[in-house]
């Protein structure tokens, strides 16, 4: 069910004490004890969230399905679990789910007019890992369409509004994610990241989130944008609650070539330890032109903390920083255009009503089903790929981004971890880009480099900018440093309360 | 003036894995449309390929049959382009670093007593998917999509523009379909599109050293087509230069109904496919001990099992071989020809057999009648060699091809067909009676079993000397006229004499001691 | 490097998007925009360096060849826009 299905409009004053706020803001581990401790059924509780979406969303616009029928036998299958003793981490516990997510019966749109009609015959390897678990889906979340923005703006369902201020984006492309956590209408989600879809959301909302090292989370069924780059990662309010969400989503998939073969770890492992002789690196490039004054005082305050906590700080140089958007947007391009060339309205999505012949149905199809931004990347994809400049362009973006990858190298030599801002900016104003894609794509600016990279790579919150809107601090790790960079974000989130604030008028 | 056609072949091989090449999806011929498609194969948005181990295996197993290079890494690329039966709009393909580099082919070309070898070299071979099926029957005015076949993984065998005339082509294109069924890579059944061709034809004038504008023939899919469509072709060039035309660079469909080729795409409308490394796929890899491995489990090639068959001894095929490796190519391809070929040469060089070089390569024609033959010679034993054969070649393979069957499918076995040969060195029946016993076999009578055959029927030759002797002194005393006319220097009236013998007997006696009988009585009286 | 209506054109018609002159026209000043950005990737020299076309140096892994997947036909089909006698319909294909 879309959300303007929902038909009733929900009570215009709806009690939002009724899922009480320490349960708001209640961790994953509270609330699993709190089922394992059956002062709550996961029945109960799915159906306290679906209450809030049910309020909230016309105003947010997080979600592009919601289904109470399925979520809700879902709880009751996790109740059984919980019943006989079989629950495990994440048990009953409702998470909100990207679209792009493929989900057996569920409408999987991928936020794109081409998969409006898509009900998935099948799920995706993430998808299956939660369902094992006996995790609740609580519904499919908005996002830009195909994973392609930065603000939420290009989904067919219309944007995202931010819940720090409904005039601003959400940031994207995983904004229905992000909002859904941070207006707290799901205890966590999941998002993709292919240039910063995962944490330049998170940080625009004032949520932490996380995309661990390529490989690590499978990508069978998450609907690819660009391969080489797509990773899927976890959403939540806070580390210690993405390290559980992480437990349940990385691990090796046999049906995904790029899956990694790696034995499982538990991320939450090292949540406790302290921060004494961590070397923080502070790439000079992130700190010059292009940060407004109000993140660069979140930034710096933040990173002030961890020198409390008895880290050091070294400066490092990541010196073809600037060339990591231009590579991108050869790259990902690319490999869309080609990713994308399946939808055709053959076997399954959007078939134009009328055509003339077979040419004229793929080219209306195609024309009528993506949006406008989606387009311009498929433009740009073909384009570079085709022949003649093919060299200059596609393997030209290829040798950069080796250079791109072997500086994080060279930094780590001397440093445990890297840190800086997540975006430039704090969220911006619905409409204020979406006219103007360079402008757009310079958002990603300090996320983008890590998918270039392969390395995983993060955000949390670290205070509010000017228009009391939120600072996000991006913490980019090693390879296979997730459980580092997670214990690193819990450490900084005890000492501060950033990942607990609310918004006003969202709370009771 | 005179033309010289230049062709190089493409040809498409299914590779006879049980599952697709990026798929679990099986592959069997003629399921219901599209029950043999599964997510990966209708391009679900989400699905990723993985690479089937068995495609790689018999492309390992081909670029070794030809003396290839195995490249490691080998590369998937993407070849971009929209058509209803590739569903993800991109075929997985290989192309700057296919999986086989180089190799060569020799083929037997002439005939007549004018047979000799040829050897094509090959540019590549690599491995990709085939494409789905559009039925063009009319389905409410539509085309009809079937996916089960999207996914078959294919070798693509690419040749240099080194044949020149319709019938080297068809005689490459023939060498290869017995390789690839040698080596157990492909069921080779063109009806069912298992083994198809592309040809690419030029024509120039004869003593020129550059090569012609060409034309592509798409999907020949039979050995007459390939022929035909190619001999069309090269007299469309050449009446076109002849008429101070110039020949345009096109894809063109062979039509068999009318026996011509005409336009499918020009040049200018080629489609540029954007090749680009497919990004779900990573760089294949494959061990020297994985080659080593695959090495040793294939079968000995027909080409050395040809000379082997040809051989007087092991002397003799060792320097055959050594004739047949010595290929002029670059240095390390070389390197490469020799290693592969004394690794899969023959595994016991004694069984040399000494045969004409015809029967040796009727005898090689495909892998099952190779073995059929020595499991035969196994049993008669060497001295036999040249009657088993004949035999072989004649009346085995000529019932064979009156009742379309295949030499695995022959009803009397190596064993039996042994048994007959037997009888035959041994006397025991005359090569006529033979065929009769034969027959017998072939319709299973006895338990195929010829000693048992010719005891009941009464077939069994009359060698007796006494006995032969009688009868013939019966006859000549029956047909003095004869007699007298083979005096006056009738030959005829000799071959009378001896008919009327094997008509006493029915056959069964012993021409040759006839004859040698007949004569001393003649010369006698 | 400077991008034409054409090119858009014939870049649209590979890529089996419909655009209007409109369309064309605004894609061209959009793509002339994205261009500029990537054209700052010309001034590094790079001849000495390899392509980088995956994030982690490892290697293909393979399957075994065993059939795992069973017939869905039906299931695959109920979301198909137009099918028939089992099969995916689309314009007549002129070959």
């Amino acid at each position: 069910m879309r959300p303007h299905d929902f038909g009733i409009h929900p009570p215009l004053f709806y009690d939002l004490s009724r899922l009480a706020n320490t349960m708001l803001n209640s961790s994953l581990k509270q609330l699993s004890a709190l089922l394992a401790a059956k002062k709550i059924s996961s029945v109960e509780l799915t159906g306290e969230f679906l209450k809030r979406v049910k309020a909230l969303n016309p105003d947010y616009n997080a979600f592009i399905t919601v289904d109470e029928k399925m979520s809700l036998a879902q709880a009751q299958a996790a109740d059984a679990m919980i019943a006989s003793g079989q629950a495990r981490p994440l048990t009953g516990i409702p998470i909100a789910q990207k679209d792009i997510f493929c989900t057996k019966g569920w409408l999987t749109t991928c936020g794109s007019k081409m998969l409006s009609n898509f009900v998935s015959p099948y799920d995706a390897g993430v998808i299956e890992r939660f369902n094992a678990v006996g995790a609740v889906n609580i519904g499919k979340t908005n996002m830009d369409e195909f994973a392609m923005g930065s603000s939420n703006e290009t989904s067919f369902y219309g944007p995202v509004k931010n819940p720090w201020d409904i005039t601003a984006v959400p940031g994207g492309s995983s904004g229905g994610s992000a909002c859904a956590v941070a207006a707290r209408m799901a205890p966590a989600a999941t998002g993709t990241d292919t240039g910063g879809s995962i944490r330049q959301p998170a940080a625009l909302c004032g949520i932490s989130g996380i995309k661990p090292t390529y490989g690590l989370v499978s990508r069978y069924g998450m609907i690819a944008f660009a391969s080489s780059l797509d990773q899927g990662g976890p959403m939540a309010k806070s580390a210690e609650d993405l390290a559980l969400m992480l437990n349940v989503m990385a691990g090796f998939d046999t049906r995904d070539s790029t899956s990694l073969q790696r034995a499982s770890e538990d991320y939450a492992r090292d949540l406790a330890k302290p921060l004494q002789g961590l070397r923080i690196g502070l790439p000079k490039e992130y700190f010059v032109e292009g940060m407004s004054a109000d993140v660069a005082r979140a930034v710096e305050a933040a990173i002030g903390e961890y020198r409390k906590l008895g880290a050091e700080t070294v400066e490092v140089s990541l010196p073809n920083t600037k060339l990591s958007i231009p590579v991108y947007y050869v790259l990902a391009p690319a490999e869309a255009s080609s990713n994308l060339s399946r939808f055709d309205g053959v076997r399954y999505g959007h078939r134009a009503p009328e055509y003339i012949d077979l040419n004229d149905m793929y080219q209306k199809s195609r024309a009528q089903g993506f949006g406008a931004e989606v387009k311009r990347r498929i433009l740009i994809g073909t384009y570079v790929l085709s022949h003649g400049y093919y060299d200059a362009y596609y393997i030209q973006a290829q040798k950069l981004r080796r250079l791109i990858a072997q500086d994080f190298a060279a930094a780590f030599a001397q440093c445990d971890i890297i840190m800086g801002p997540t975006t430039p900016t704090t969220a911006f104003a619905l409409g204020e880009k979406s006219g103007n894609p360079v402008q757009m794509y310079l958002s990603d600016t300090y996320t983008i480099a890590t998918n270039l990279a392969g390395l995983p790579g993060m955000s949390i919150p670290a205070g509010f900018g000017d228009n009391n809107r939120p600072v996000g601090l991006h913490i980019i790790g090693n390879y296979f440093a997730e459980a580092q960079m997670l214990n690193v974000a819990h450490q900084y989130q005890q000492v501060t309360d950033w990942h607990m604030r609310m918004p006003d008028k969202l709370t009771a | 003036m005179q033309w010289e056609i230049v062709i190089g072949l493409e040809v498409h091989t299914q590779l006879s894995t049980r599952s697709k090449i990026f798929s679990g999806a099986p592959t069997a011929f003629g399921a219901a449309p599209n029950s043999q498609a599964c997510a990966v194969d209708i391009a679900l948005p989400g699905v990723l390929p993985v690479l089937n181990r068995g495609a790689v295996e018999r492309a390992i197993k081909f670029g070794l049959a030809v003396g290839a290079k195995i490249n490691s890494p080998s590369i998937f690329a993407r070849k971009n382009y929209f058509y209803p039966d590739l569903p993800k709009g991109y075929q997985i393909s290989q192309y700057e670093l296919p999986v086989v580099a180089g190799g060569s082919v020799k083929i037997q070309i002439g005939g007549d007593g004018n047979e000799c070898e040829k050897t094509i070299r090959l540019t590549r071979a690599h491995l990709e998917e085939d494409a789905g099926k559009s039925l063009h029957e009319d389905f409410q005015g539509m085309t009809g999509i079937d996916l089960n076949r999207a996914g078959t993984p294919l070798l693509e065998i690419v040749s240099e523009p080194d044949m020149r005339s319709s019938a080297e082509a068809v005689a490459f294109a023939k060498t290869l379909h017995s390789l690839v069924r040698w080596i157990d890579i492909c069921d080779g059944n063109m009806q069912e599109g298992s083994f198809r061709c592309d040809a690419n034809v030029s024509v120039r004038p004869l003593g020129s050293d550059k090569l012609g504008t060409r034309c592509e023939i798409k999907n020949l899919n039979s050995f007459r087509f390939l022929e035909k469509a190619i001999d069309y072709e090269a007299k469309r060039q050449i009446e076109i230069l002849e008429d101070g035309g110039t020949i345009r660079q096109e894809t063109r469909l062979y039509d068999s109904d009318k026996d011509e080729t005409r336009t499918m795409r020009s040049k200018e409308d080629a489609q540029d496919y954007r090749y680009f490394p497919d990004p779900d796929l990573l760089p294949l890899e494959i061990s020297a001990d994985w080659i080593e491995e695959i090495r040793a489990s294939t079968p000995e090639l027909p080409m050395s099992r040809r000379y082997r068959f040809m051989a007087r001894d092991a002397a003799s095929y060792v320097a055959m071989l050594q004739e047949h490796l010595d290929i002029d190519f670059e240095a390390d391809l070389h390197d490469w020809v020799q290693q592969t070929h004394r690794e899969i040469i023959a595994p016991d060089t004694q069984k040399t057999y000494a045969l004409s070089a015809y029967d040796a390569a009727m005898l090689t024609a495909d892998k099952n009648t190779a073995d059929y033959f020595e499991k035969v010679i196994n049993d008669v034993g060497s001295a036999n060699t040249k009657l088993c054969a004949n035999w072989m070649t004649g009346e085995v393979s000529g019932r064979l091809h009156k009742e379309a069957l295949d030499i695995a499918q022959c009803p009397v076995s190596p064993a039996q067909l042994a048994g007959l040969l037997l009888c035959i060195s041994d006397g025991t029946v005359s090569g006529k009676t033979a065929k009769d016993v034969f027959d017998a076999m072939w319709r299973g009578e006895c338990d195929g079993n010829a000693d048992i055959i010719i005891e009941t029927k009464g077939l069994k030759q009359i060698s007796d000397a006494g006995e032969i002797e009688q009868l013939i002194d019966g006859i000549l005393a029956a047909n003095p006229q004869q007699v007298a006319d083979y005096r006056n220097g009738k030959e005829k009236a000799f071959n009378s004499l001896v008919g009327q013998a094997m008509k006493a007997t029915k056959g069964k006696a012993n021409p040759a001691q006839v004859n040698e009988l007949l004569k001393k009585k003649l010369g006698n009286l | 490097m400077s991008l034409s209506l054409d090119d858009i054109k014939r870049v649209a018609n590979l890529a089996c998007i419909e655009v209007s002159e409109t369309e064309a026209a605004t894609a061209l000043t959009q793509l002339s925009g994205i261009f500029g950005l990537i054209e700052q990737m010309q001034a590094v020299d790079t001849s000495a360096i390899e392509p980088m076309s995956h994030a982690q140096d490892v290697v293909q892994r393979l399957r075994d060849d065993t059939v795992t997947e069973s017939d869905q036909r039906e299931l695959f089909q109920s979301i198909a826009p137009k099918t028939e006698a089992g099969l995916y319909l689309v314009p007549k294909v002129i070959e």
